[in-house]
């Protein structure tokens, strides 16, 4: 639900970088890790509940999921991983330290130009 | 034609700039700051109020209180005689830095050593909005289940201490399945650090080693 404040700050920042290139938006990358709690679909759904009668008006969305990643006590190792495995890539051991989430970022935004 | 603009800027960047006001403040301070997650209906306020009443004479608290409607837990809070500032967010389903700044405001923090913010209950989207505090606390109920924390990763591998709440129900006879081994497994498999408490804040089992850990993170705060 909170995918609603997310999509309200996105539609601020893309509608004055409108404003500022003079031109319309037609997608814009995301990126998040996987403690963001962010659903896709969601919010796709209340971006394009919020962008109606806005230049971002059928604007589309990509999301990138960035993965969880390690840093193994036994070798020292970083490497991604996936919450149903939880354990270092290069020695198996399941003692690691869990490194920061990636944040929530909106990356880029595409235009189209006369 | 197309034109691709980069922009790398953090989409929440507005919430994060009052977390990190609110951070800055209780930081001068020297108070402990303490922002308590969990589903509704896992004890929070009982929690807090048993908390509250048992540390009288060693902590002074205060509690910031966020639901949807009411001021039902503030004056739950009020009547142990802490103080107690009630938010409504009018529907939203977490608290955000700005509320929580208003909210320390109106608090006597001189007059006191710890603050609890109660957040609105929900497992999932409190835990992606920093409020300013030194950490946050999940709370779990046995009667929610064992796999919550595999379920629910993000707030318990966020999170300082986990207090899993209501254990007499599980003493009272089988009643209730629930695996503390599991679930703490499952805490601990993204956090390595996290401290865990069983306890009863109904009859007070377990309570006692919450409280050393509170007075132990009071005491390092305040240097």
């Amino acid at each position: 639900m909170h995918e609603t404040m997310v999509a309200e700050s996105l539609l601020k920042t893309i509608s004055a970088e409108s404003t500022k290139q003079n031109a319309k938006p037609t997608s814009a990358k995301i990126s998040c890790g996987m403690l963001n709690a962010i659903n896709d679909e969601i919010l796709c759904f209340a971006f394009e509940a919020i962008a109606k009668g806005t230049p971002c008006e059928g604007m589309r969305l990509e999301i990138e999921h960035k993965p969880f990643q390690g840093k193994c006590i036994n070798c020292g190792e970083t490497f991604e991983f996936e919450l149903c495995r939880p354990r270092c890539s290069n020695c198996e051991s399941e003692q690691f330290d869990l490194l920061p989430d990636a944040p929530l970022i909106l990356e880029e935004i595409e235009f189209e130009t006369e | 034609m197309k034109k691709i603009v980069d922009i790398g800027k953090k989409i929440l960047i507005a919430n994060e700039e009052y977390a990190l006001k609110n951070r800055q403040f209780l930081a001068k301070q020297k108070k402990l700051c303490l922002n308590m997650i969990s589903s509704p209906g896992s004890g929070k306020t009982t929690i807090l109020v048993r908390t509250i009443n048992d540390l009288k004479d060693k902590i002074k608290i205060g509690v910031i209180e966020g639901d949807i409607q009411t001021d039902l837990d503030a004056k739950r809070i009020k009547a142990t005689k802490a103080p107690a500032i009630q938010i409504e967010t009018g529907g939203s389903c977490h608290l955000s830095a700005a509320q929580v700044s208003d909210a320390l405001e109106n608090l006597p923090i001189s007059t006191l050593d710890l603050i609890f913010i109660e957040n609105v209950g929900n497992l999932v989207c409190p835990s992606a909005f920093e409020l300013g505090e030194w950490g946050k606390i999940a709370v779990l109920s046995v009667a929610e289940g064992d796999d919550k924390p595999a379920k629910y990763p993000a707030i318990f591998a966020k999170s300082k201490a986990l207090l899993i709440n209501k254990i007499d129900l599980l003493d009272a006879g089988a009643l209730v399945d629930f695996d503390i081994e599991r679930a703490k497994a499952d805490a601990g498999k993204l956090n390595k650090n996290i401290k865990i408490f069983p306890v009863s804040a109904r009859t007070g089992q377990g309570m006692a080693e919450w409280y050393n850990w509170l007075e132990d993170s009071v005491k390092n705060i305040r240097g």
